[in-house]
């Protein structure tokens, strides 16, 4: 159970598995999301594009992505 | 007749319709429709990224953001604090600086909370952006809004999706008055000659979503509102008659038969 946790980080509000520090850009990647089209915010704190590459997703942290959908 | 241009936050635009891209059945129709309307500003919302379904479509693959002024809104944003991170978040997707904000206040008429959305226009425009805000009918809140320094400002007609046409002509012709930037009729549209009426009034422009897209034929109603909002503005500038309470003929009163 703790190492679950500890190997986890909360994703849009659900816990989604990491096996270790991963760079934001390789966890867009494993999404198939492409980095035009979303927004990220680690432990509240957006993440501007231009760091997408050096900023690491550590187990625990809580990462929301976002995109457009339709609205008025 | 040449117009003069519509201009919002330094960016020049033909339209004086923007669309929303709710509601709609999938991308395929709400890119046919927006295409109809003639609108080159089209409003969306931001939401977490399904991670579940991550295969799917993303709206701005029909959209391109190089053709459309993307208009990210706040919708569903009931506090300031919430409406100002979405704008940040929608900020960093990278479609600019103009957002549309709007802080509800109540779920069933979705009517603004007005100090909320003052106060995170307050925020939103000392962080540079271009602050479009959807508020209630009344002109003060709208020159505080326009003293804040947002680049337009956004009073319904009616209540969101209610169809109901302009509600309170008055008002809208003091905000008009008073106003030093655009104002946007935003809500409450049910159908073309609404959008025409807010024109002829001197709105500078109309948003609407629900009425082209919970329209039967939303392709055809996004024409029929591309055309309402171009005869209005055009009405509104060619300078209508006056009302009068007695007939006046037409053709010549001398000449006549025998």
């Amino acid at each position: 159970m703790l190492d679950s946790i500890a190997t986890s980080i909360t994703l849009n509000g659900d816990p989604y598995p990491l096996d270790r520090d991963t760079a934001l850009t390789a966890l867009l990647e494993r999404l198939n999301m492409r980095r035009g089209r979303v927004a990220v915010e680690i432990n509240h704190e957006i993440v501007p594009k231009a760091r997408y590459d050096e900023t690491m997703v550590r187990a625990g942290d809580h990462v929301e992505i976002i995109n457009f959908v339709g609205g008025g | 007749m040449q117009d003069t241009s519509f201009e919002l936050g330094g960016i020049k635009f033909h339209s004086r319709l923007i669309v929303g891209t709710g509601k709609y059945r999938d991308f395929a129709e709400t890119k046919a429709a927006v295409e109809a309307s003639g609108a080159e500003i089209v409003t969306v919302a931001v939401r977490r990224v399904n991670i579940t379904d991550r295969g799917k479509e993303n709206l701005l693959d029909y959209l391109d953001p190089k053709r459309y002024q993307i208009l990210p809104n706040t919708a569903g944003c009931f506090t300031a604090d919430e409406a100002i991170r979405t704008c940040r978040l929608a900020r960093e997707v990278g479609v600019g600086e103009l957002v549309k904000l709007e802080v509800i206040g109540d779920n069933r008429t979705l009517f603004p909370d007005v100090a909320a959305t003052i106060e995170a226009a307050r925020v939103l425009v000392k962080e540079g952006f271009k602050v479009m805000p959807y508020v209630t009918d009344d002109p003060v809140t709208c020159l505080r809004l326009q003293e804040i320094g947002c680049v337009a400002v956004m009073p319904l007609a009616a209540p969101i999706g209610s169809g109901l046409g302009i509600r309170n002509p008055y008002n809208l012709a003091i905000i008009i008055e008073q106003a030093k930037v655009p104002v946007i009729v935003d809500a409450g549209v049910g159908t073309a000659s609404d959008a025409a009426e807010a024109m002829e009034f001197g709105c500078d422009g109309v948003l609407m979503n629900t009425a082209i897209a919970g329209a039967k034929d939303p392709i055809a109603m996004a024409r029929a509102m591309k055309l309402a909002v171009e005869a209005g503005r055009l009405a509104y500038r060619a300078g209508r008659i006056e009302r009068k309470l007695y007939a006046t003929a037409s053709s010549p009163l001398s000449g006549l038969i025998g």
